[in-house]
């Protein structure tokens, strides 16, 4: 192409020359493609090579873009602001917001369910709840948003139990219509609890066909109501409609206090009462309803230092108890059981800066939302104990919030009776420093400890994603193969690098970039299938063999010294390690020979049944004993040529000047060629360590890959690289846990970057300094 | 003698002794490793010989049992008395020791599992009948007994007497039924992989078109029309082989043997489920190696079966070969092009000191991260894009934005990028400087130079470079798993189906099958030996490439010896 451009541009140019001249201009021509040649070459070299180094760099980038989003907070946005289009009742009692955000539920004190549009306010349908003629709603209680059941005290005594929920269908072309409803799943008419007594408080819990009710009356009367579908065979089959309601009454003996709040747990075990002055009591409600007593089981103070209470409720799975008191401190109760006894103790707090007006929790995580006074709403994560919003979002103080079910949509009601609706963009709350590197407290656990547990099977699930067992187990691993490979690799590479004769070394170094080349893979199936049984049932073996290889070899390089000159001579200097290797091979089989009288005697002929039963030591099958073993194989050839190298281009003057000067071989290496090649020596150890860190087949298939922190070498440990490895496969997509395994990716990158390129430039440092001399 | 010890650990020989040993354990360990591959790889394949022997082991209360063993020795162990105890066995607690063995009994549908822990002092009258037939099966496993009758079709065609070792009358009969049943099998699996298999791909071809048209809105009548006729006789073609199809399942279910296996128990095993009968027992040193080869042929030439357990690799290895090919057209040009870019045009000084520090090291970083750059760059980032530009007929079932051939060698391409082009620059950097400035001197361009004299000098570096990473891929299996690797893959990524090579399917692997099945298979006993061979074979490949590459550099060494002089 360019070729023939240039050409006939010039043929143009020379319409009537002499041949001789026409050569030279065809010369010009030809000189002026090659230039343009070489400058497409260079220009698309440079391009060329750039890109490669650039999509080098675009790993650690793109890992980086895919951890971010981690770290960043909450925003909020506004969709909508509105008032409802009709007026109703100023007193509200609950608010939520139905799951794709289009409809939200407003429950007012007069006991009526308004279901409205979030983008306008406009009203869709406005129900009265079946609240008797002349009863008045004195209290309310809310089972979980997810449930959407309700249960309303009334002034007559009764509680009302009412759900209210959306039904969706499918129009034409797949469009979603949305359909609010409120139903009774527990019968329409209230349970009567009190005759003629107004009912002061009121706590719901509920499953599939079972409701528990607690509500106390103004003289601190409590009362429990289980009301539970008959269940027989073939009640799955009838009509619920039809189904027998077996409803039980107790009363506790015990009177409450007045003014006092009530809750119930999840697993209806629990009732816990908040007094005025923030005493909680635990009462426990087990077997109470087939004749045993409830039992006071703990009393604790919630608020120190003249607090006082403002708001109280659930976290998601209804474990934890979330306390706010008149100073806007959000503080986390959970049950903890120390020697039989459940205690409540306070977990951690969170400041949500002022009196609050509003406290939800949100509906998937174990996040929490808040409103104070002054109108600045906050977003909190428990688990993670990170604040990831507190932004002014209303000029006036709110009346009531909700946030929806996918904690992306958020309508606060002020105090005027003005909406305003945001939507959330809030995917990460879970993950924070504290969560990822330090102990955390997590629910139904003793105390903070360090977890990895990325996914479980319920939706209420506390997800544990601390980094830290990952990495101590990566460091573990490492460790041990650094344990055996770094004295064999060092001292062979002494020996190769220094004393070993050329002939030998020509054969030696092939072998061990073979060693180097073998796949990981085919290492980690043999330490997991072959040498995990062999190490079990020869321990004994292979701890004395940590003693007898030594003394072995030295022994005899003794009886070699004193051996006569003329056997002496048939091995030449340098061959040693030739002589050694039918040495150790008879050495090892003479251990393992002897070994089985040893166990026998010691350790009643079965070593690793001693370990456990009589030392107490776990022992798995796969453990870090093993993985020692392997990784330190993978290792071995890595170290052992970085350092062989140093020692082998120590200049050769300074070896034959000390050599010179009478110094001993061994003088001369620990003197002079080991203090001048030890930073290659140190530069071997750091990328064999960098190996040993990112490996992940041979630790995926030596050990367990149990995340536990436990540095005893007979059990296992999950690393990073094999957890990555077994879980990013499973993960959804931009998810946290997606992205956490991202951020185990960029551990591992960064820190085998940060020690190979020191590891680097300490060689390069080596080898100028060699140069000089 | 004191004076003549510490004399001599003065004059540091014992250390210098101990060092040495460091490297004879390090050859004894590699050396070994190799060795157990070996032999527990290749001696898997030996048609080992089939006992038969009475088994009578204590029981703590009630009379024991006697059972009659048949099946291959396995490995033995030597256990302590409280152990055996302490599972169960009341035996005599004054012997210290006891050996045990594994045995293989097959017969899995009539055992439920292949292998039994036979204590070996309570194994007797051990013989080895010659008339003892062995079955490779294409279900459950292996069979071991004796051939009592042929049929076919129901009806008895040879008899012989189990307890006269010598008459071989149903042996006979069964082996040429075998060989028929055999290459029935062989047509069967031709129509239905192959043509049946291609009808198959071209109707979900004619599928995908008839959405693509949807979509962009072009399904004109006539199109549609057109698109039905095809089908049609798609559909017509399907017929016709459905039906010779069935003729062929008929025919090959038409023998059946009777067996008598372990304990008397007859059962009756169609011919059609035989992969190889054979005769250990009676065999000869000739015949043996012939099954041998026979067996190591089929493990390499065959695929799997039993869920990886039995039969041959050849899909891992073809896959692996094929991803490794991929990944060397990725990885060639631009590897030359870094290296050629950084030693020869680039300006040397601290940025491409940094550069090039930068590049060694990503050959230290662990292949996983690799991998999961791979799973979330490629795959998630640009093969979805890819779907939506390009494959949107499919969708929500993704082509390019699911694991897969082309992303794996992509991946693998990225982490041995830098093995090429730190080899590559070694091999330019050795090329002396004279050459280069006597083509200078000559007039030559710089390209000209390059092209024409240090690039071809500088080739068997390149060649180095190329299969060191090559070397590395094949072994490679972490950042795999996240990328294109499946324990299963139904076709070949290069089959007869347009476009003949599919980029966009997963593959099968050498060093991830090892993985699967050695760790993830029901059957891990079963499927051991395999496992070893296919180890073996993965390691001898890689050695021999490494070994190659090694003799190269060490060829290009000798050659620019001379120059420099």
């Amino acid at each position: 192409m360019n070729q023939q451009s240039s050409s006939s541009s010039l043929s143009n140019s020379i319409a009537d020359g002499l041949p001789s001249q026409q050569a030279a201009k065809s010369v010009l021509a030809r000189r002026k493609f090659r230039h343009l040649k070489d400058k497409v070459a260079s220009v698309s070299i440079a391009i060329g090579g750039l890109g490669v180094i650039a999509a080098v760099l675009l790993i650690f980038l793109y890992l980086m873009y895919e951890v971010m989003p981690l770290f960043k907070g909450a925003v909020v946005e506004q969709k909508s602001e509105f008032v409802l289009s009709q007026s109703m009742d100023p007193n509200v009692l609950h608010l939520a917001i139905e799951e794709r955000l289009e409809v939200a539920m407003r429950l007012s004190a007069s006991g009526e369910v308004v279901y409205f549009d979030t983008s306008n306010g406009e009203v869709i349908s406005s129900i009265p709840l079946l609240v008797p003629e002349g009863d008045v709603v004195t209290t309310f209680a809310l089972d979980t948003d997810v449930s959407g059941i309700v249960a309303l005290g009334l002034s007559s005594g009764g509680v009302l139990v009412a759900q209210y929920d959306y039904e969706i269908t499918y129009g034409e072309e797949n469009s979603r219509i949305v359909t609010p409803i409120v139903s009774y799943p527990f019968g329409e008419t209230p349970y009567t609890l009190f005759e003629n007594e107004s009912v002061e408080q009121v706590s719901v819990r509920s499953i599939d066909s079972e409701v528990l009710l607690a509500a106390r009356n103004a003289r601190g009367q409590v009362d429990l109501v289980r009301a539970r579908k008959e269940t027989n065979l073939f009640s799955a089959f009838a009509d619920p409609a039809d189904a027998e309601w077996e409803v039980e009454f107790v009363k506790l003996t015990e009177l409450l206090p007045r003014s006092t709040q009530l809750f119930l747990d999840i697993d209806r075990r629990w009732l816990f009462s908040v007094s005025e002055s923030s005493r909680i009591t635990m009462i426990d409600l087990a077997g109470v309803f087939s004749g045993g007593e409830a039992s006071i089981e703990d009393e604790v103070l919630l608020l120190e230092g003249g607090a006082r209470l403002s708001k109280i409720t659930f976290l998601l799975g209804g474990i934890s108890l979330l306390v706010a008191d008149d100073t806007g401190t959000v503080s986390q109760w959970f049950l903890v059981r120390r020697d039989g006894h459940f205690n409540l103790e306070k977990v951690r707090d969170f400041d949500a800066g002022g009196t609050l007006v509003g406290l939800a929790p949100e509906q998937r995580r174990k996040n929490f939302v808040t409103a104070n006074e002054q109108g600045f709403i906050g977003i909190y994560n428990t688990t993670a104990h990170r604040q990831v919003l507190y932004k002014k979002l209303s000029s006036e103080s709110p009346k009531a919030i909700a946030i929806s079910a996918r904690g992306d949509g958020l309508l606060i009601e002020g105090d005027s009776g003005k909406f305003s609706f945001w939507s959330v963009d809030n995917h990460h709350p879970e993950v924070s420093w504290e969560a990822l590197w330090q102990k955390v407290w997590y629910e139904n656990y003793q105390e903070p400890e360090y977890i990895w547990q990325s996914s479980a099977a319920n939706n209420d699930f506390e997800p544990k994603y601390s980094l830290a067992p990952l990495s101590f187990g990566t460091l573990k691993a490492a460790f041990y193969a650094m344990l055996l490979a770094a004295p064999l690799a060092i001292c062979g590479a002494i020996f190769t690098g220094y004393f070993m004769a050329p002939g030998m070394r020509r054969n030696v170094k092939p072998l061990i970039e073979l060693m180097e080349a073998l796949p990981t893979v085919v290492l980690g199936f043999l330490a997991g299938l072959w040498l995990a049984p062999f190490l079990e049932n020869n321990l004994i073996g292979i701890f004395s063999l940590l003693v007898v290889l030594p003394v072995g070899i030295l022994l005899v390089s003794w009886i070699w010294t004193r051996l006569p000159k003329s056997i002496r001579y048939l091995v030449p200097e340098g061959w040693e390690a030739a002589v050694l290797i039918p040495v150790i091979l008879v050495l090892g089989y003479l251990t393992f020979v002897a070994s089985t009288p040893i166990e026998m005697v010691f350790f009643d002929g079965d070593m690793r049944s001693y370990i456990t039963n009589e030392l107490g030591i776990a022992y798995d099958q796969r453990n870090a004993l093993v993985v020692g073993f392997a990784m330190g194989f993978a290792v071995i050839p890595t170290v052992f040529s970085i350092a062989e190298d140093a020692i082998f281009t120590v200049p050769k003057q300074l070896t034959y000047g000390s050599l010179a000067l009478g110094a001993t071989p061994w003088q001369t290496l620990s003197r002079v060629v080991l203090p001048t090649a030890s930073p290659g020596i140190f530069s071997g150890l750091m990328i064999g360590m960098g190996r040993a860190v990112g490996e992940t087949m041979i630790v995926l298939m030596a050990t367990g890959n149990t995340p536990i922190m436990d540095i005893n070498i007979f059990e296992g440990m999950r690393t990073l690289a094999a957890n990555i490895a077994v879980e990013v496969p499973e993960s959804e997509v931009a998810s946290t846990h997606y992205r956490i395994l991202f951020l185990a990716a960029l551990v591992l990158f960064m820190f085998t970057f940060v020690v190979n390129t020191l590891a680097e430039l300490i060689r390069q440092r080596l080898r100028s300094k060699y140069s000089t001399i | 003698m004191m004076k003549s010890i510490r004399h001599f650990f003065a004059s540091g020989t014992p250390w210098i002794w101990l060092n040495a040993g460091a490297v004879a354990i390090s050859i004894v360990m590699t050396v070994g490793l190799l060795l157990l591959l070996a032999v527990n790889g290749l001696g898997h394949f030996w048609p080992k010989d089939i006992l038969r022997g009475t088994y009578e082991q204590p029981v703590s209360f009630g009379d024991s049992i006697v059972r009659e063993i048949i099946g291959e020795r396995v490995s033995h162990e030597r256990v302590t008395a409280e152990r055996i105890i302490s599972s169960g066995i009341p035996v005599a607690a004054s012997q210290d020791f006891y050996e045990r063995e594994l045995v293989k009994i097959g017969n899995r549908d009539l055992n439920g599992s292949d292998f039994t822990w036979l204590l070996s002092d309570f194994l007797t009258d051990v013989d080895y009948p010659k008339n003892l037939a062995a079955f490779e099966r294409r279900e459950w496993g292996n069979f071991y007994g004796y051939v009592q009758e042929v049929k076919e079709q129901g009806q008895t065609v040879a008899v012989s007497d189990v307890r006269d070792e010598s008459d071989a009358r149903a042996w006979n009969a069964l082996e040429e039924r075998v060989k028929r049943a055999l290459s029935l099998h062989e047509d069967i699996v031709r129509l239905e992989k192959g043509e049946i298999g291609e009808i198959n791909y071209a109707l979900e071809r004619i599928r995908l078109r008839l959405r693509g048209l949807e979509l962009r809105e072009e399904a004109t009548p006539e199109r549609l029309e057109q698109i039905e006729q095809e089908r049609a006789q798609w559909d017509a073609r399907y017929e016709v082989l459905q039906g010779e199809l069935q003729e062929l399942y008929e025919q090959i279910d038409r023998d059946s043997v009777v067996m008598v296996a372990m304990n008397q128990e007859q059962t009756e095993v169609p011919v059609s489920e035989i992969v190889r009968a054979y005769q250990p027992n009676s065999a000869n040193i000739v015949q043996k190696l012939i099954i041998y080869s026979q067996k190591l042929w089929e493990f390499l030439s065959d695929e799997p079966r039993e869920a990886n357990t039995e039969g041959g690799i050849f899909p891992a290895i073809f896959g692996t070969v094929m991803m490794v090919l991929l990944m060397s057209v990725f990885v060639t040009p631009f590897g030359v092009v870094a290296a050629v870019y950084l030693r020869e045009y680039a300006r040397q000084g601290f940025v491409t000191r940094t550069i090039r520090i930068a590049v060694n090291n990503l050959a230290g970083v662990p292949s996983i991260v690799y991998g999961v750059f791979g799973l979330g760059f490629f795959i998630y980032f640009v093969g979805a894009e890819v779907d939506q530009a390009f494959y949107p007929e499919a969708l929500p079932a993704p082509t390019f934005g699911t694991p897969g051939m082309l992303w794996a060698s992509l991946t693998l391409a990225l982490l041995t990028v830098p093995v090429v082009i730190v080899s590559t620059e070694e091999g330019l950097s050795r090329i002396p400087r004279s050459l280069r400035e006597g083509s200078l001197a000559l007039g030559a361009t710089k390209f000209e130079t390059l092209w024409r004299v240090v690039l071809p000098m500088a080739s068997p570096a390149m060649m180095t470079g190329l299969i060191l990473a090559v070397a590395r891929a094949a072994g490679e299996v972490a950042p795999l798993m996240l990328v294109g690797v499946v324990k299963l893959a139904p076709t070949l990524p290069l089959n007869g189906n347009y476009p003949y090579f599919h980029l966009d399917q997963k593959f099968m692997h050498l060093g991830f099958h090892i993985y699967d099945v050695g760790f993830q298979s029901p059957n891990v006993e079963a499927a051991r030996p395999l496992v070893f061979a296919t180890a073996l074979l993965l390691v001898l490949v890689i050695a021999l490439l490494n070994q190659l590459a090694v003799s190269i550099r060490n060829r290009l060494r000798e050659k620019f010896k001379s120059l420099d002089m």
